[in-house]
């Protein structure tokens, strides 16, 4: 591979984090802004340019690879970069939600603003790291990089109940990391590769693969984990409450792009390493990820009140379309999953961005309590319904061919299943709606014309609608053009080339 | 004494060989004379005469790391020469380098004599770095005496505080009790084993190498066993191992801050060092009993030390208790040693992690405390971050890496650790060990929460809790001091080569 390419993608990942160390020694303000605007910039340049670099023929491989010694050489611990078609797609949302989160931060306004921007340029280093190691052990190093930050932000610029939240998602998500780390651990000294270079842990699985019984109680390590982390139903309980009290940016990147870890890392460790285990566990995945997120959460989002509150629950109901597209362990189900969670990735930060500026406008989160904005912020309205839209899974969204592909896979494993799935997007629809026609249409309730009678609304201006445009061209893109992500992860998924889906177009 | 021994001992290399013990004695004694002799105004030169000695003593040994010959035995086997001994060495004047600092922020605040608290950390020094490479249970008991007396007297060095003298007498107390059971141990083994002779050379049962090869013979001598395990007791101690950890709470928070410090660091790691002299070397016949043994202490102390942390507002009270716990950790450690040899080396990663953050945390501890140190609660921590971000952010990186979270150093020194359980099969305590690090979270977090979180509080009714004073600002030294510690716990969580290369196997 072209060296300088890789020396790219480590630039990518260093960016953001060495902004983040130059501002938090004592950069002025001013300058802070705008090295932090460069910082958010400059990995999705990158991002592009590795993209369409990116050698499509065999895209299973990595391309871009890296080495860097850390002094665990004998541990097989390296600092080891590179993508392959699985990852970067994810490195691509990453780099787009993080631009978007990032402007979006700029104009916030909020206090402490330098401390806030360092926060979230190491969020975003983080991000970028996961999914471009290939070193299973910086793959977690970087999750929990991009990690702590997100407590500290909940804590300092939250919402309501903020201490709560911020505790409550501390210990949840400390628990489910410690949960996939031991899973991880577990795959290291077990499979005999004494590394934990993916690249070599697949090499060590393919000479000899690890014994059943094994593969069942790893898979189910990792399974709790990951599932902690990316609220597999019973276990989602700190995902509304923390995305509720989350400030918007945090909660972008969060709900965005860093609560897919668990889902990569099932993609891309578990299924190569572990694929008895997860079959062992397929069944019993499918019916807590069924009925749980898409059915009973789906009916909880229903009954909310609270705008953020309901995108919290709706993005645990859409975790669950993910998890039931991975329960169906085929190549079809696979690569819908990483089509589904870059769509719901863009789909999810637009809608967190969104609510803020509606609060912004409204000064409250509560639905009952809004009406009849479309009449004085015509674009947010356009923007809140397209992104609504796009979360149904509308034609023309890149949502929409995950949700098919999803479904295809899904009725191979289970007719029933696949019943409860589309009844979900139902469900979806009716609270997606109500919760737009609540917001845009309708009379003003009597609070909110007290509000605007104060404070007259004003439509987005080009500061918030920036960072709504990136994700929704990006949206719109993918829904027009999913073969810009379907191709690479196709290939990935099948070294043999053969045609996925065929969603073209 | 003969005149040709004496110069047969004086021409041997075998004083060099304890060049920087003997300095570190030679300067303790020359802190003294310095009192007597220079004018009063030059007495506050004292500390910084202190602190130069050690850090002489400490670039000396650094620099001379390799240059031993690795199992030389000199005084006829009172001392064994050893790398993890060099490892010993090193940490120790490291940590007592650390507490001369932290003495200069807090002692200037009591009205107690100055001079000889630097003699006596020095002394104690001295005597932790023969202790970590004795080789004769003489040579051992005197060494850990002397060290243990020394902090008797730092301990109620406040001596005008009623909370410092309270603490002094209960280490006292229960570490005279300890000393008891370790010399009792000591006594059986000598009785046990009695004495061997082999080739017109008379070996006793005080010699690690004769009880080594007694109790490979004799594997299932009661006496030996019951000794060996006494030892180990006194030994538990040190550490703060369950059950032998109930003095831990009270005597933290009644000492000194820099004493505390030094308890929870030096005190703590010379128990690690004895521990794994001991298990690998005189006792290592004893596997079959140590393994079951060492796996309770571990367990029941990880529960132990998290579960009585969680309650706890006083902030010394929290670091004697999580203490506790992370010498849970360290004692999985130990024990995976037993089939994974490279663990022990792990133990000394996670000891120096442990050490850079620790003395961070105490750094910012010793300047948020007012003149009285042992009433430090969580609460006074509130608007640290504003008023004080710079310790805010040393507080932050100190609790994070005792926590465990990556990217920090103490999340390299678990994961090593438990890297090393896994490969020794020791599942049942991994799972406690993970129970107790989440239980963990909630406290360390709830410290981070009082700094960094602006919380609520009513305000104070009457005038029983007036308004704190804003912490004094660190001066350039604590400055640096802190920012390095900082740095190194930042810098070790994801580039772990400079302990990595003489700690690990490569």
């Amino acid at each position: 591979m072209n060296p300088s390419n890789a020396q790219l993608l480590q630039l990518a990942i260093a960016t953001p984090l060495g902004a983040a160390l130059i501002i938090a020694c004592g950069l002025p303000k001013r300058f802070s802004t705008k090295l932090a605007a460069a910082a958010f910039t400059a990995p999705l340049l990158i991002a592009l340019w590795l993209w369409s670099q990116f050698p499509a023929e065999n895209a299973h491989q990595y391309a871009y690879l890296s080495t860097t010694y850390t002094g665990l050489a004998a541990f097989g611990i390296s600092l080891k970069l590179g993508l392959n078609g699985i990852a970067l797609p994810m490195f691509l949302l990453a780099a787009i939600v993080g631009l978007a989160a990032g402007l979006y931060a700029l104009r916030s306004g909020a206090e402490r603003l330098k401390l806030y921007l360092v926060l979230l340029l190491v969020m975003h280093g983080g991000l970028l790291g996961v999914f471009a190691s290939v070193d299973i052990f910086f793959f977690y190093f970087f999750h929990e990089l991009a990690l702590i930050p997100t407590f500290i932000m909940v804590g300092i610029w939250g919402g309501r109940d903020r201490n709560y939240a911020a505790m409550k998602l501390t210990i949840y998500l400390t628990a489910g990391a410690m949960l996939s780390l031991l899973g991880l651990i577990a795959l290291y000294v077990k499979s005999g590769a004494n590394s934990f270079d993916l690249i070599e842990l697949k090499d060590a699985v393919a000479a000899q693969a690890l014994a059943g019984h094994t593969q069942n109680w790893i898979g189910g390590l990792l399974l709790l984990g990951f599932g902690t982390l990316v609220s597999l139903w019973p276990l989602h309980t700190w995902a509304p409450l923390g995305y509720g009290a989350a400030p918007s940016s945090a909660a972008m990147l969060h709900a965005g792009v860093l609560k897919k870890f668990g889902l990569y890392g099932l993609i891309q460790i578990a299924i190569p390493l572990i694929p008895l285990g997860l079959q062992h566990w397929a069944w019993k995945l499918a019916l807590l990820a069924g009925i749980g997120n898409v059915l009973v959460v789906g009916f909880v989002t229903m009954a909310q009140r609270d705008l953020k509150q309901m995108l919290g629950y709706s993005s645990v109901m859409h975790m669950g379309y993910c998890f039931l597209g991975i329960a169906a362990l085929s190549t079809i189900g696979t690569g819908g999953v990483v089509l589904l969670m870059v769509a719901h990735g863009l789909s999810v930060a637009l809608l967190f961005l969104l609510a803020t500026s509606i609060h912004h406008r409204t000064h409250t989160f509560d639905l009952s309590e809004m009406g009849g904005l479309a009449q004085k912020t015509p674009v947010l309205a356009a923007f809140f319904v397209a992104a609504t839209m796009a979360g149904i899974g509308l034609p023309g969204f890149a949502n929409f061919w995950g949700e098919l592909t999803v479904f295809v896979a899904l009725w191979k494993f289970s007719h029933a299943l696949t019943a409860v799935a589309v009844a979900g997007v139902i469900i979806s629809a009716v609270y997606g709606l109500r919760a737009a026609a609540r917001v845009f249409f309708g009379p003003a309730s009597e609070q909110l014309q007290r509000v605007t009678a104060q404070h007259p609304p004003a439509d987005l201006d080009w500061k918030e609608k920036l960072p709504a445009l990136i994700l929704l061209a990006a949206l719109l893109l993918f829904g027009f053009y999913p073969k810009a992500i379907s191709q690479p992860v196709d290939q990935a998924l099948n070294p043999a080339p053969v045609t996925l889906t065929a969603p073209a177009r | 004494m003969s005149t040709e021994l004496l110069k047969a001992v004086a021409a041997s290399n075998e004083w060099w060989a304890l060049g920087p013990e003997i300095i570190l004695a030679c300067a303790a004694l020359g802190l003294l004379v310095l009192e007597l002799v220079t004018p009063k105004a030059q007495h506050r030169f004292i500390p910084h005469a202190a602190g130069m000695a050690l850090a002489v003593v400490l670039a000396g040994v650094a620099l001379n790391f390799g240059k031993i010959w690795d199992g030389e035995e000199l005084f006829g086997g009172l001392i064994r020469l050893s790398m993890p001994g060099q490892v010993a060495r090193v940490f120790f004047l490291l940590s007592s380098l650390l507490v001369c600092f932290l003495a200069t922020v807090c002692l200037p605040r009591a009205r107690v004599p100055r001079v000889e608290f630097y003699h006596l950390l020095l002394v104690v020094t001295a005597a932790l770095m023969l202790l970590a490479q004795s080789n004769h249970f003489v040579m051992f008991f005197v060494a850990l005496e002397t060290v243990t007396i020394g902090f008797y007297i730092l301990v109620s060095y406040y001596r005008e505080r009623a909370s410092s003298l309270e603490a002094g007498l209960k280490y006292l107390v229960l570490g005279a009790l300890s000393s008891a059971i370790l010399l009792f141990g000591i006594v059986l083994l000598y009785g046990a084993v009695g004495r061997v002779e082999a080739g017109g050379v008379v070996h006793t049962g005080f010699e690690f190498g004769t009880v080594l090869t007694f109790l490979r013979e004799n594997p299932g001598n009661f006496l030996a066993t019951a000794g060996a395990l006494l030892v180990i007791g006194g030994v538990a101690f040190k550490i703060g191992a369950f059950p032998f950890q109930i003095w831990v709470p009270d005597v933290y928070q009644g000492a000194p801050t820099p004493v505390t410090a030094f308890l929870a660091v030096s005190s703590k790691a010379a128990g690690f060092a004895v521990l794994l002299l001991l298990v690998h070397g005189a006792f290592a016949p004893l596997a079959g009993v140590l393994v079951p043994v060492l796996s309770l202490l571990a367990a029941a102390t990880i529960i132990f030390g998290n579960l009585s942390a969680l309650t706890q507002r006083n902030t010394k009270r929290l670091m004697g208790l999580s203490g506790v716990a992370h010498a849970g950790y360290l004692l999985i450690g130990v024990v995976a040693s037993f089939t994974v040899p490279w663990a022990a080396g792990a133990v000394w990663f996670y000891l120096f992690t442990y050490l850079l953050a620790s003395m961070a945390v105490f750094g910012v501890m010793a300047y948020v405390a007012g003149p009285d140190d042992s009433g430090e609660e969580l609460d006074h921590y509130a608007r640290l971050a504003r008023e004080r971000p710079f310790l805010g952010a040393v507080l932050a990186v100190g609790v994070g890496s005792l926590a465990g979270i990556p990217p920090l150093a103490g999340f390299m020194g678990k994961l090593l650790l438990f890297v090393a359980a896994f490969h020794a099969q020791l599942y049942g305590l991994l799972a406690v060990a993970v129970v107790g690090v989440v239980i963990s979270i909630f406290y360390y977090f709830g410290w981070i929460k009082a700094a960094w979180f602006e919380i609520w509080t009513p305000p104070a009714a009457g005038t029983d809790s007036p308004a704190r004073p804003l912490p004094a600002g660190p001066k350039w030294v604590g400055v640096a001091a802190l920012a390095l510690l900082t740095f190194a716990t930042v810098l070790l969580g994801f580039f772990q080569a400079p302990l990595s290369g003489w700690l690990l196997p490569r």
